[in-house]
């Protein structure tokens, strides 16, 4: 169960191999959080999540999960969901892609599209039934401010996050009342190995930063958590660019 | 017919964590009993008037039986001081009722509106309990309806009796007890106010004149600082004998008429954030300047003297969406030190809270899970928004722990399950006793998952 502060005592994590994921659940695992699951593919770096989250003293298991099967979602999650109440699902699976290359190689493309978005859309709805039946729990979804207009420099990924966010946005409509909690989160650019390389956007953050604001979102029962917080601002008057404008920013 | 059933959302009275469930609404001891029979996977849990704080009367998932709606009062013995009711009869009802018969419930925490049920759930305390004890110990008899559909009458020195007082509705639903009153005179209480300038100038007034009186306690301005650090004000009194009013007057003509004062309900929609370190902080400055230095004998109303808060209904709402916490803990006596700590650590802390009160408990009682220990209590209300307010609690609790005293689980929404058995030494018998009672795990809510008691 939650805390009066909103911390899990079960975290499942799909996409378990996500720095953002992993930054929170160190967080959450210092507070309360006593059992992790981590979903992803099997991997080293899968295991290797699991053993730095059992060396602070949670009791970890990994569940293979891939979000380019939604058929085996069902099964995958209903094997987590049937061990005991999951108070906090956090969807954090999601690949960027590279627009320049991915422009010219449909199929990449779609890859995006399908990760980001219907793989998401998939393991989103089996997630909040399994909420929906425990009556209790949150899941926050890793959407992203790319999401929130598609720009010429990454509007592939763009795309699959506006989609994510939508589905998040009215998933959350959907349950509220139910006592389920729907939270979606749009981090600026953050450094992380999904970056490394890249030119830094303005209000650049750290996958910790994104941590801390999940857990005050948490304990705020937020719906939406922009990081760092002034994005919220920036955001809402980028959305309202005029097209010939918004076209030639520099970012 | 069947009972009413809704699905919604529910909290505790600190609306922190809220869980949907399906709550039934039984009308008869018949639906009651099949509601427990039909409760599904997710089990079901008993609800009274929802003043527990945290998530002790919520199951997510699963059926909370709303008791209000048993609400009978079967007999009152108007000669020997006992009543027979329904679990679901709040004790404002019985104030109603049986004040003009000369008789007061036997111990009242600082709200009327709780349950019969939920008071013997929560093993409840009031400002007299180093007199009285806790309300388990006035209950002469009281009938249980168990995981097997079974109606058992369980009376005081059986084990099913101490593991259902403090028990916290996880042996089974209260469905009727048998009371012990107690005899009044007048409606009215006489009251001793005095301030305390410190810590230690309050605890040596406690420990030196509380045996004098029935009732104490003392509310305690935990923003001050420096030499004022934990500076109070007492009161303490008794219910006034019928000589101590005044001729003539209107209370003289019905001693025994019982009134109260309702405010306007506290508005939904109060921002978070209200009642900040600056709010509170004058508010308490106020309310202990205000406050006689040394009066004796004044007459007070019971709903003034006892229940100052029910006269605004909906007062938690003062806290805005986010809710609050109310931590509450004992340490035993000998253990000053660790209070004085603690007190010390939350005037550092600077937490906005201005319903601190400490008090003297007497006698532990029977209970396995009943919250009091012969000592020192302190309770507080501390916004949820508070920050960092989770890993300061945290290492209150680690204090509380070391000292030998526990945090009280009817208030408590945020307790490291780790640490409860540290703080409730009989909680392998009660877990014993539940296994066998309810194998099936019938009886459950949010508190008993979150703290897997």
């Amino acid at each position: 169960m939650k805390d009066a502060f909103g911390i899990p005592q079960s975290l499942l994590v799909l996409g378990g191999t996500s720095e953002i994921a992993l930054a929170t659940a160190r967080r959450l695992v210092a507070r309360r959080t006593r059992t992790v699951w981590l979903a992803g593919r099997p991997s080293p770096a899968l295991d290797a999540a699991a053993e730095q989250l059992r060396g602070l003293g949670a009791e970890v298991r990994t569940v293979a999960f891939d979000a380019l099967d939604p058929e085996s979602h069902e099964a995958a999650l209903g094997k987590v969901f049937a061990e005991g109440d999951v108070d906090l699902v956090l969807l954090a699976f999601g690949i960027l892609g590279d627009q320049a290359h991915d422009e010219r190689e449909p199929l990449n493309a779609v890859r995006v599209a399908q990760t980001n978005y219907t793989g998401a859309v998939s393991a989103g709805l089996v997630s909040a039934r399994a909420l929906q039946a425990q009556g209790h729990g949150s899941l926050v979804v890793l959407s992203s401010v790319a999401g929130e207009r598609a720009r010429r420099a990454n509007f592939i990924y763009g795309s699959s996050k506006a989609g994510l966010d939508a589905f998040a946005q009215g998933l959350g409509d959907a349950l509220h009342g139910t006592g389920v909690h729907v939270m979606v989160v749009r981090p600026g650019f953050v450094r992380s190995r999904m970056t490394a390389g890249m030119e830094e956007a303005p209000l650049a953050t750290t996958p910790e930063a994104v941590a801390t604001a999940i857990e005050l979102g948490l304990r705020r029962r937020s719906e939406t958590v922009w990081v760092p917080g002034a994005l919220r601002v920036v955001m809402s008057a980028v959305r309202h660019l005029p097209r010939t404008l918004f076209r030639r920013l520099p970012v | 017919m069947s009972a009413d059933t809704d699905w919604g959302p529910v909290t505790g009275w600190g609306r922190t964590a809220p869980t949907a469930a399906r709550l039934i609404r039984p009308r008869t001891y018949e639906e009651a009993a099949l509601a427990v029979r039909e409760c599904g996977a997710r089990g079901g849990i008993a609800r009274g008037l929802g003043r527990a704080y945290g998530d002790a009367a919520q199951n997510a998932g699963g059926a909370v039986l709303d008791m209000t709606a048993l609400d009978r009062v079967h007999a009152v013995d108007v000669a020997g001081g006992t009543v027979l009711c329904d679990a679901g009869v709040s004790l404002h009802r019985l104030m109603e009722l049986l004040l003009p018969l000369g008789w007061f419930v036997p111990v009242t925490p600082g709200t009327r509106y709780v349950t019969v049920g939920g008071a013997i759930g929560a093993d409840i305390h009031g400002k007299n309990h180093h007199v009285s004890g806790s309300f388990a110990r006035h209950v002469a008899a009281l009938e249980l309806l168990t995981a097997d559909g079974q109606v058992r009458t369980v009376t005081p020195g059986t084990p099913l009796f101490d593991a259902t007082a403090g028990g916290m509705g996880l042996t089974g639903v209260i469905l009727t007890a048998t009371l012990r009153l107690q005899p009044v005179e007048t409606a009215l209480m006489s009251v001793d106010t005095e301030r305390a300038a410190d810590l230690d100038d309050l605890m040596a007034r406690l420990t030196a004149t509380d045996h004098r009186y029935r009732y104490s306690v003392a509310w305690i301005d935990l923003l001050a600082r420096g030499r004022a650090t934990g500076r109070a004000v007492l009161t303490r009194g008794d219910h006034a004998p019928l000589d101590a009013l005044p001729a003539r007057s209107r209370a003289r003509r019905a001693p025994l008429a019982f009134r109260t004062s309702r405010l306007p309900a506290a508005p939904d929609l109060v921002p978070d954030g209200l009642l900040g370190r600056t709010t509170v902080g004058l508010f308490n400055e106020l309310w202990y300047r205000k406050s006689p230095r040394l009066s004796r004998g004044r007459l007070q109303r019971i709903s003034t003297f006892f229940h100052p808060l029910d006269g605004v209904p909906h007062w938690n709402r003062i806290y805005g969406r986010g809710g609050f916490v109310q931590y509450q803990f004992v340490v035993g006596e000998g253990r000053e030190e660790a209070l004085r700590r603690i007190v010390r650590r939350i005037s550092d802390h600077r937490c906005p809270s201005f319903l601190a009160v400490l008090k003297r408990f007497g006698e532990a009682d029977p209970g396995w899970l009943s919250f009091p220990l012969p000592g020192w209590t302190l309770a507080l209300d501390i916004p949820a928004g508070l920050p960092g307010l989770g890993a300061f609690l945290d290492e209150l609790d680690e204090e509380v722990a070391e000292a030998g005293g526990r945090v009280y689980l009817a208030k408590d929404a945020r307790l490291r399950p780790e640490l409860l058995a540290a703080m409730y030494p009989r909680l392998d018998d009660f877990r014993a006793l539940r296994a066998e009672l309810d194998p099936h795990g019938v009886f459950v809510s949010d508190l008993a998952r979150r703290l897997t008691l």
